[in-house]
């Protein structure tokens, strides 16, 4: 496997100490498609909403002098204060139980845990509803316990409900993010720590944490940034009394069609997120150590004691109810007769039924647009797979040479990566519009954009998932397997590749589950023929009558499951794992 | 056994390869159409047609007809609006009277006098210079669960005053205008019926009577409304006049009759009526015509109701029985004119706003 003709080994090597050596070339690629497919077209949208205006200070004066937007402004930084609080305290436990921990199901529990992520809010408001709704299983459980009349718990249209759908967006990243570093940290410190005298608390506080800092940090901006430009949960869960800045600018875009005004609420909320990213950017280049990761199967251990386990099945209870039982209620109507309940309130279901599922494949109207289940899959999963690679070949050499000698370039273009996630997705495909118009680059309704968008939106988790692992490489590694006469390309794949491996998966994961889950790809122009999962989705949900619903339900339920099990095929791949050392 | 096994194989691969090339052979040489062109049609999300029918229309003019959905409505004409210098498509699909405005006074659209326009009543003719021509109309009704109301021997609402009696508190479930278009449409209907002097006070009374505003349809009916497979708490909803025949049509098993009706009286509806027009710039003008002539056609019209549950302007299409039995169609929805609501949309939305969620 290994016969690569000398040559061209030679050949390659130089390649690589050039790149090596010159950090810029390994950051032109993701440089090049940022400028191209990232800044061209919004600075396209943006000088074209200017012109619209008057004069570029009226806009300006109208945003920042009206209460009313002032007051989103708020409402959009302290919801994000409060829903990543609220991540990190749900996401951290569970972390470490899946770092430091080996359980049987272990795997399942990291995959399920994922898929909240991929899917569209409508569908996670019907599987809350059915949970929490008014006509939810716990309402109708304790309207029937204490006799009631009326729903007495109420979640959809409250701040809570806000805060409890990003967490269940959102926990996956401190889980992943978190979670693949930490298993990564030698325990070995912490025991020398208790060994010398250290309490439990003290160990933790004064040596795990400092060095998982830079992850939890990584970890609460993504999730940050995700809460600050939330659109999706706070339309359909927060009601009409919550509005971000995102919420916001759509409302300007569509309903008013006042770009001006849109354009400068856009541009705050991304200089906010501008802002955020280059003060962690500074945080996390201090507070990082370079360590020697370990391969999980050394740092992870049995649930070996009774009250370990009672621990472990406590967090796992918490992400099971938080995370998977909205999950599972919305399986569960899938497979639900709806019909014979019309207009009744009793709460048992009355059958089980797998017509929505035959129903997918039934192209009952003789539509032009009619897909089969499996077409939509198909479709996902290419325009998926395309993301995963394009995000890895971008995102790979510029992690590679943000954390390298030259690193000031590497934070900027760092910081730069991130801007996509903290930019309106309405703008953008306006810009997308505007800008990408003219042969060659004709792309406003060509099949190609879709796969670049989402790669706008997973190169910032693919770097920064990278980043960490690639920091923590020590340089005596390189220099000692050099020494031993190996090529720089040898180092790489022999040495540094299986040493973030780990690191390749979650951000290869990441790519996907953000593909799957179309985010910002709603305002993209698209062609009918060749619609993903989500689309379809929605093409249901947005009809009446019961089949409608049903086959809702059940194409999403199919998404869950596809998600599941991509996860769970990817983790598999294991790129030289150290622990095959 | 193996033996036979083997020589089937191989008589079977000798048969494919034999017959393989045959085919394509025989195929291009009986027939050698010029190159179709290609016609785009830009639409909006909920956009459907049935196959067959854009079928005879690709052969009829040796064409094919590329669709881009571009969202919603709204989001639709805004994409056609900054596209126009270097237009998307040869032809838009999907503005209605609400946005109507907004289309001409950004000119995106070439006038086309069809002929079929010669059939259509007036009344949908709202663009004097035939830039966008009519295709369809659907109301936004209140839709309400019969069987709540059967349950509780009480009647249905009738009219919107109705919805401020006592009987009605905490039954109706509205969507925000500022983010839904059938929130809008509702809005307009309570200006075009109680006038501007009374339709915010409709609304203070409607808030003091337990209305509950959510964003979306989708939530409104789905989550609130008691008459959809939602299973909501709400048993008035804002929805379709076309919704009650989908609640028919889109059964797991047909019901003997629909779970939901809609309220159809005088000035309680909004009427919205979706244009076609052939966009500024257009190098198929000769393609466009023909398709803007064949979505006025009956053929195309006819299709309508059971793919989009909308109605055909062309009177000579023929509607079907279903969908005619549980439709509710007012005699006389409430009307707002487009100029007024160009005018006056964002005005009303912000008092709204001020009365109905402060």
């Amino acid at each position: 496997m290994r016969a690569i003709q000398p040559l061209s080994a030679f050949r390659a090597s130089r390649v690589y100490s050039a790149l090596r050596n010159t950090p810029y070339i390994s950051l032109l690629p993701a440089a090049f498609f940022l400028i191209l497919f990232y800044f061209y077209p919004l600075s396209a949208i943006f000088i074209e909403s200017f012109s619209r205006a008057d004069n570029v200070l009226a806009p300006l004066a109208a945003v920042f002098t009206s209460p009313a937007l002032l007051k989103v402004f708020g409402f959009t930084v302290y919801q994000a204060v409060v829903s990543t609080l609220a991540t990190l305290a749900v996401g951290l436990p569970g972390a470490y139980l899946l770092a430091r921990y080996r359980f049987p199901g272990q795997g399942l529990l990291r995959a399920l845990t994922t898929v909240p992520f991929v899917l569209p809010t409508l569908v996670v408001a019907a599987g809350f509803n059915a949970l929490l709704g008014p006509r939810g299983w716990i309402n109708l459980g304790l309207m029937a316990l204490f006799h009631l009349n009326a729903p007495p718990f109420q979640f959809v249209n409250t701040f809570g409900a806000i805060i409890v759908a990003h967490v269940f967006y959102n926990t996956t990243i401190v889980l992943r993010v978190v979670g693949d570093f930490w298993s990564r940290l030698d325990p070995r410190l912490g025991y020398a720590a208790r060994v010398l005298g250290a309490s439990r608390w003290r160990t933790f506080r004064e040596v795990t944490l400092p060095l998982l800092a830079p992850a939890i940090a990584a970890a609460a901006l993504l999730v940050f940034i995700f809460d600050f430009t939330s659109f999706g949960v706070i339309l359909v869960l927060g009601g009409p009394r919550f509005a971000t800045l995102e919420v916001e600018i759509y409302r300007q875009t569509i309903a008013l069609f006042n770009l001006p005004v849109a354009a400068v609420l856009a541009l705050t909320q991304l200089l906010g997120t501008f802002g955020l990213t280059l003060a962690y950017a500074r945080l996390s280049a201090r507070l990082t150590v370079p360590l020697s990761l370990k391969p999980q199967s050394l740092t992870r251990r049995p649930l070996y004691t009774w009250r370990l386990r009672l621990g472990a099945g406590l967090i796992i209870a918490g992400l099971v109810t938080l995370l998977v039982l909205p999950l599972a209620a919305l399986a569960l109507r899938s497979v639900a007769r709806l019909e014979p309940e019309r207009g009744q309130t009793t709460p048992t279901q009355p059958g089980f039924t797998l017509a929505y599922y035959r129903e997918l494949s039934i192209n009952r109207r003789n539509s032009l647009f009619y897909v089969p289940p499996t077409a939509a899959i198909r479709n996902s999963l290419v325009i998926a797979g395309t993301t995963v690679l394009l995000s890895l070949a971008l995102g790979l050499p510029a992690a590679w040479a943000s954390v390298g000698p030259r690193r000031r370039f590497g934070s900027m273009l760092e910081a730069l990566l991130m801007l996509p996630l903290g930019t309106s997705s309405v703008t953008l495909g306006l810009g997308f519009l505007v800008a990408l118009d003219q042969p060659p680059l004709d792309l406003r309704a060509s099949p190609l954009l879709l796969p670049l968008a989402h790669t706008l939106v997973a190169l910032p988790f693919v770097v920064r998932t990278l980043m960490p692992a690639l920091r923590s490489l020590k340089p005596r590694l390189r220099q000692a397997a050099a020494v031993l006469g190996a090529t720089p390309l040898q180092v790489w794949r022999e040495v540094e590749l299986p040493l973030v491996s780990r690191a390749v998966i979650v951000a290869a994961t990441f790519a996907l589950t953000i593909s799957l889950g179309e985010f910002g790809a709603t305002s993209l122009l698209t062609r009918p023929e060749h619609p993903t999962v989500p689309v379809v989705i929605y093409r249901f949900i947005s009809l009446p009558g019961a089949l409608n619903y049903g086959q809702a339900l059940a194409l999403s339920t199919l998404l869950m499951l596809v998600c599941a099990a991509s996860i769970m095929i990817i983790e598999r791949f294991r790129v030289g794992d150290l622990g095959e050392f | 056994m193996k033996r036979v096994n083997l020589m089937a194989t191989i008589s079977l691969l000798l048969a494919a390869c034999a017959t393989a090339p045959v085919t394509p052979i025989a195929a291009p040489a009986t027939q050698t159409p010029p190159t179709p062109r290609t016609l785009t049609v830009m639409t909006h999300d909920s956009f459907a047609v049935s196959e067959d029918v854009i079928v005879e229309f690709e052969q009829t003019h040796n064409v094919k007809v590329q669709f881009i959905k571009s969202g919603d409505a709204g989001e639709a004409l805004n994409k056609a609006i900054l596209a126009k210098g270097n237009p998307l498509a040869d032809v838009l699909y999907g503005v209605d009277n609400t946005f109507l405005s907004r289309a001409l006074d950004e000119g995106i659209f070439e006038p086309y006098n069809s002929p079929r326009l010669a059939d259509i009543p007036d009344t949908f003719k709202l663009d004097p210079s035939n830039g966008a021509l009519p295709v369809d109309y659907g109301d936004v009704c209140l839709n309400y669960d019969k069987a709540y109301f059967a349950e509780k021997n009480r009647p249905p609402p009738a009219r919107l005053e109705d919805l401020t009696q006592p009987d009605y508190k905490d039954l109706l479930v509205v969507e925000n205008p500022a983010t839904s278009s059938p929130g809008l449409a509702f809005l307009l209907a309570t200006v075009g019926h109680f006038g501007e002097e009374g339709y915010l006070q409709f609304w203070k009374d409607l808030r003091a009577n337990g209305m509950l505003v959510v964003n979306d349809w989708e939530t409104a009916y789905y989550t609130e409304f008691s008459g959809s497979s939602g299973k909501g708490p709400r048993p008035i909803v804002v929805s379709y006049g076309s919704s009650p025949p989908f609640e028919v049509i889109f059964a797991e098993t047909p019901p003997a009759d629909a779970p939901t009706a809609a309220v159809v009286s005088d000035g309680s509806c909004f009427r919205q009526i979706e244009f076609v027009g052939l966009l500024q710039g257009t190098k198929n003008r000769d393609l466009a015509e023909q398709w803007v002539d064949f979505m006025l056609s009956p053929r195309f019209q006819e299709d309508l109701p059971l793919q989009m549950f909308v109605f055909p302007v062309n009177p000579n299409a023929k509607l079907n029985e279903t969908f005619q039995k549980y439709l509710g169609l007012p005699q006389e929805p409430a009307f707002v004119s487009p100029a007024d609501i160009a005018a006056n949309r964002e005005r009303w939305i912000e008092a709204w706003t001020e009365v109905v969620l402060r």
